[in-house]
């Protein structure tokens, strides 16, 4: 039988505020263990949370960039759980009555193309601290530097239909949440989490069947192949004729394996009800409009305004418009760079600008300095394959200019014919077979001829010098 | 200019005097703290300017200040010393009063006697075998043993009211989000609120006052500025009516207990109020409804104390969660425990919207009585504060509901968020007892002028009957 998989994510994204969500310390990673806590944060007795306005406004930011409705009145619940780094026994959560609900995301699926998940609700929450099991022998040490730090929670529609979508899915929520400057989406340091739900069913059915929730994948591509595992887990245990139980399974990133929870760890009965420490969030429709007209041009609208205005492709466009702080150098580039057309600027950004950043993220030169570059190369100072090299050396020697740094390297071209009727000269005697055959017709040979002078020339020699000055030879002598 | 520094010896000397009659009002008090605090304040260049200035106030065991430890009351918090101090206690510091010390309560405020206090404890000055009421009995019977003339103390059903009406003194509960919460260590989150006592209206009133006003730590804080100090005594109440609801004077009510409302219910016709008979229908769910938000709230708020960061830990567990029950088995009393479970059952699966949600529901019904009654032209309601005087030692121990009906009369106020306050209205064989007046919302400044003038008008200590 084949089967279809059903996959919907829960994801938690930490929100770039400099404060915590209900107490005024520093929600910064990083810092020593237990620095930034606070009686509210600790939950101490007769502490209380206060909720902080960045933190609303990055999640209403986060909700209009992903379509959804923005509730006036949204409210807070208790989710109640004991576990050691949960320091007040429950995590304050929304449940009943979420921040926003019933937004979309547009992306590219690798099976299916263009395709929209449904995002179902986002909501406004608190993390909780972290617990180590390996730091102290035989106890647990838990750092409540994170314990209040404001996460939302972004959860899907069951619409995702396979492993690789899911990832795709994901590259697609980080890439808007980071043009938003809502989060920075940072799996390794815990600022973007998955909780993965997956169920199979008859290819063609339309039923939804038991799911399973996988948890604890660090990466994209370990969400990828957690699911991946699940998903032939439960495949191979329904055609063994099994029932698919409803239950939690962990990711174990080294053996690739999902494994379930012991299910007293997984039993819990969250009992919220509305926090009655927080009055309802009542946000108005000319604050929401505000923040709504504030919301920065959003990737997809990015792309598309790009294929207009450069004659960009698809795929062209994707590239140059990965990152908003990309996609603006792309259009400063355009703009001031020289480079010619949009195309000709793409070449550029894309083949060697790019080519420079470390995170692939950001590029490291300022995009006039990139210019000149490109000046040197449309001026015939410098080739189109030394400026490769030319640019690197150029973020490294931040106070030289272009040309310096190419006079420096020995990399400008040589435009005088002097020089270069040398080293033609010199060529056509050291490779007479090749100029006889030449001569007889073999036009092609042509290019062997130029390679030759420009290696003569340790590449320092104008390509389109040599052409002239090898075809006027090559003329000369036989007439 | 008050001497501070005379206050505090003189304090000293009455909370010792107190103490010395095993009232057991107080946890902890020292002299020294009182002397030192005394000095500082001396020392300020403020010093005489408050409101408060020359006050000593004891502060209920559940509330945080920074001079001794905060307890609740509860094993689980044995020599908590909390790093902060509540915004009701550095307003009343800041005020110019000194901290007397920490009065005994209920543990976690969970109780109507301070039997359920695990240091011990208080005993009703009035008649020592006889409880103080609570769960702020420690603070009530400060101020009737004369050791203090203001205490807080906190309510969230009736906790304030009802002790005051069981040792004789002023008791107010104010709006809700009148006073921050600040430091006020969770109980019922949705009804909790800081309340004061005084030996007369005027002294309870001014320190509501001194104490009043928006906190940004506690967003349901009310954003208003602070109540003002009461005015001087109204010679008439011409203009002014009281309602008298039907349902706080069942058939069967204790005769003495009816035998002083009357009796004050003529003192205010008398000072030119009109009184009128008014209904609330949905009184007869109040407590119900209290025990179904009061404990699921409780079950919340009490789960910080699980062993791992401050307060009791049991070490011999040899997992977290053995930890855990060993810890919270051994550190909460009995009643504690009961109303954690309780709170836990009504918020359960399968069992939310039979009892919590629908305990909301009621409680807007409640609400909506008390405010269609006042929409009506009514100032004030005036009832019993509680049903009985003071009850005996170990008299209720062993029936929680008949405990939990001592509040029938409170826990309104409680739910629907309005301000109430008890004042002694009278004596029935020597045992205090209180008269309650409720305001609409936001009505403080109304049932204390109305109070002033009645309790101006009657003396309490003379025998109903």
């Amino acid at each position: 039988m084949s089967w279809e998989t059903v996959v919907g994510l829960e994801v938690h994204v930490q929100l770039l505020t400099r404060t915590k969500m209900f107490c005024a310390c520093s929600a910064r990673f990083g810092d020593p263990p237990n620095t930034n806590v606070c009686p509210v944060c600790l939950g101490l007795p007769g502490a209380l949370p206060v909720p902080n306005e960045q933190a609303v406004r990055l999640a209403v930011r986060a909700a209009y960039a992903l379509g959804c409705a923005v509730h006036g009145r949204s409210i807070f619940a208790r989710k109640n759980y004991f576990y050691p780094d949960l320091p007040k026994g429950y995590q304050i959560s929304q449940f009943e009555e979420p921040l926003a609900t019933g937004g979309a995301l547009a992306f590219v699926s690798p099976e299916r193309g263009e395709m929209t998940v449904r995002i179902k609700r986002l909501h406004l929450e608190e993390d909780a601290g972290k617990s180590f099991h390996d730091r102290v022998p035989g106890m647990t040490a838990v750092d409540f530097n994170r314990s209040g730090v404001p996460l939302v929670e972004i959860v899907t529609d069951p619409d995702l239909r396979s492993p690789a979508e899911a990832r795709a899915y994901l590259t697609a929520l980080k890439q808007v949440l980071r043009y938003v400057e809502v989060s920075d989406c940072n799996m390794e340091e815990g600022s973007l989490r998955v909780d993965a739900n997956l169920s199979i069913r008859p290819a063609g059915a339309s039923e939804l069947r038991t799911r399973t929730e996988v948890k604890n994948m660090n990466s994209f591509s370990g969400v990828e192949r957690a699911l991946t595992a699940e998903r032939a887990r439960q495949i191979a245990a329904t055609e063994r004729g099994e029932r698919i139980e409803q239950r939690t399974l962990l990711f174990d990133a080294a053996s690739g394996e999902v494994r379930p929870m012991r299910s007293k760890e997984e039993s819990h009965d969250y009992r919220y009800f509305p926090e009655p420490d927080i009055p309802p969030l009542v946000l108005s429709e000319a604050w929401l409009a505000t923040e709504r007209s504030a919301l920065p041009e959003l990737p997809a609208a990015r792309r598309e305004r790009f294929e207009h205005s450069f004659g960009l492709a698809g795929p062209e466009s994707a590239v140059v418009t990965a990152t908003a702080a990309i996609a603006d150098y792309f259009e400063g580039f355009a703009a001031k760079a020289g480079a010619g057309s949009g195309k000709e600027a793409w070449n550029w950004v894309a083949n060697d600008l790019l080519g420079l950043s470390g995170d692939g993220e950001t590029i490291p030169l300022a995009v006039e300095r990139a210019g000149e570059v490109v000046q040197l190369v449309k001026a015939g100072k410098l080739s189109r394959q030394a400026a490769k090299r030319v640019l690197p050396e150029l973020v490294a020697a931040s106070h030289d200019t272009a040309l310096e740094v190419a006079e420096r390297l020995g990399l400008l071209q040589v435009s005088d014919t002097g020089a270069i009727d040398t080293w033609v000269r010199e060529t056509l005697a050291a490779h007479p077979a090749e100029v006889a055959r030449y001569r007889a017709g073999e036009v092609k040979l042509m290019g062997f001829l130029v390679g030759q002078v420009m290696k003569r020339s340790q590449g320092k020699a104008d390509p389109r010098a040599v052409n002239a000055a090898l075809s006027a030879a090559l003329v000369t002598t036989s007439g | 200019m008050t001497d501070v520094r005379a206050a505090a010896r003189d304090a000293s000397a009455r909370i010792a005097a107190c103490e010395a009659k095993g009232t057991h009002a107080f946890l902890a008090w020292s002299e020294a703290a009182l002397l030192a605090q005394a000095e500082a304040m001396a020392a300020s260049p403020a010093a005489g300017a408050g409101a408060l200035s020359g006050e000593v106030v004891a502060v209920k065991d559940v509330i945080a200040d920074a001079t001794f430890p905060t307890t609740c009351g509860s094993r689980i918090l044995e020599g908590w010393r909390s790093p902060f101090e509540a915004t009701a206690v550095r307003r009343l510091r800041e005020a110019g009063a000194l901290v007397a010390g920490k009065t005994a309560c209920d543990e976690f405020a969970m109780g109507s006697s301070t039997e359920w206090c695990a240091f011990g404890p208080a005993r009703n000055p009035v008649d020592p075998s006889r409880v103080p009421g609570g769960s702020s009995g420690g603070s009530a019977a400060a101020v009737a043993a004369g050791a203090v003339t203001m205490a807080l103390g906190s309510e969230t059903g009736g906790s304030v009211r009802q002790p005051a009406a069981f040792c004789g003194v002023v008791g107010i509960k104010p709006t809700y989000g009148r006073v921050s919460r600040y430091g006020l260590v969770a109980f019922g989150s949705s009804l909790d609120q800081i309340g004061t006592f005084g030996r007369d209206v005027t002294s309870a009133a001014r320190l509501l006052a001194a104490i009043s006003g928006r906190d940004d730590r506690d967003g349901t804080t009310l954003d208003r500025i602070p109540l003002g100090e009461p005015g001087p005594v109204a010679a008439s109440l011409a203009g002014t009516v009281i309602g008298v609801p039907r349902e706080y004077f069942p058939e069967g009510l204790h005769a003495g207990v009816h035998a002083a409302t009357r009796r004050a219910l003529e003192r205010l016709k008398d000072l030119g109020a009109e009184i009128r008979g008014v209904s609330l229908p949905h009184t007869k769910y109040a407590v119900p409804t209290y025990y179904i938000v009061a404990p699921a709230e409780a079950s919340s708020n009490l789960a910080r104390y699980d062993g791992v960061r401050y307060g009791l830990r049991d070490g011999g567990a040899s997992d977290v969660r053995a930890m855990y029950r060993a810890t919270r088995g051994r550190g909460f009393g009995a009643e504690v425990r009961r109303r954690i479970l309780l709170g836990t059952y009504v918020l359960s699966a399968g069992y939310y919207d039979a009892y919590y949600r629908k305990a909301q529901r009621v409680r807007e019904l409640i609400r909506a009585d008390f405010a269609r009654v006042f929409a009506a032209g009514v100032h004030a309601l005036f009832t019993p504060t509680t049903p009985t005087p003071a009850f005996k030692f170990g008299e209720n121990l062993a029936d929680p509901i008949a405990m939990y009906l001592s509040d029938v009369y409170v826990c309104t106020a409680n739910l629907a968020w309005v301000p109430a306050l008890s004042l002694p209205i009278g004596r029935d064989q020597g045992l205090p007892i209180g008269g309650q007046l409720i305001g609409a919302m936001e009505g403080e400044g109304t049932i204390v002028r109305i109070a002033q003038a009645l309790e101006h008008s009657l003396d309490a200590t003379a025998e109903v009957r």
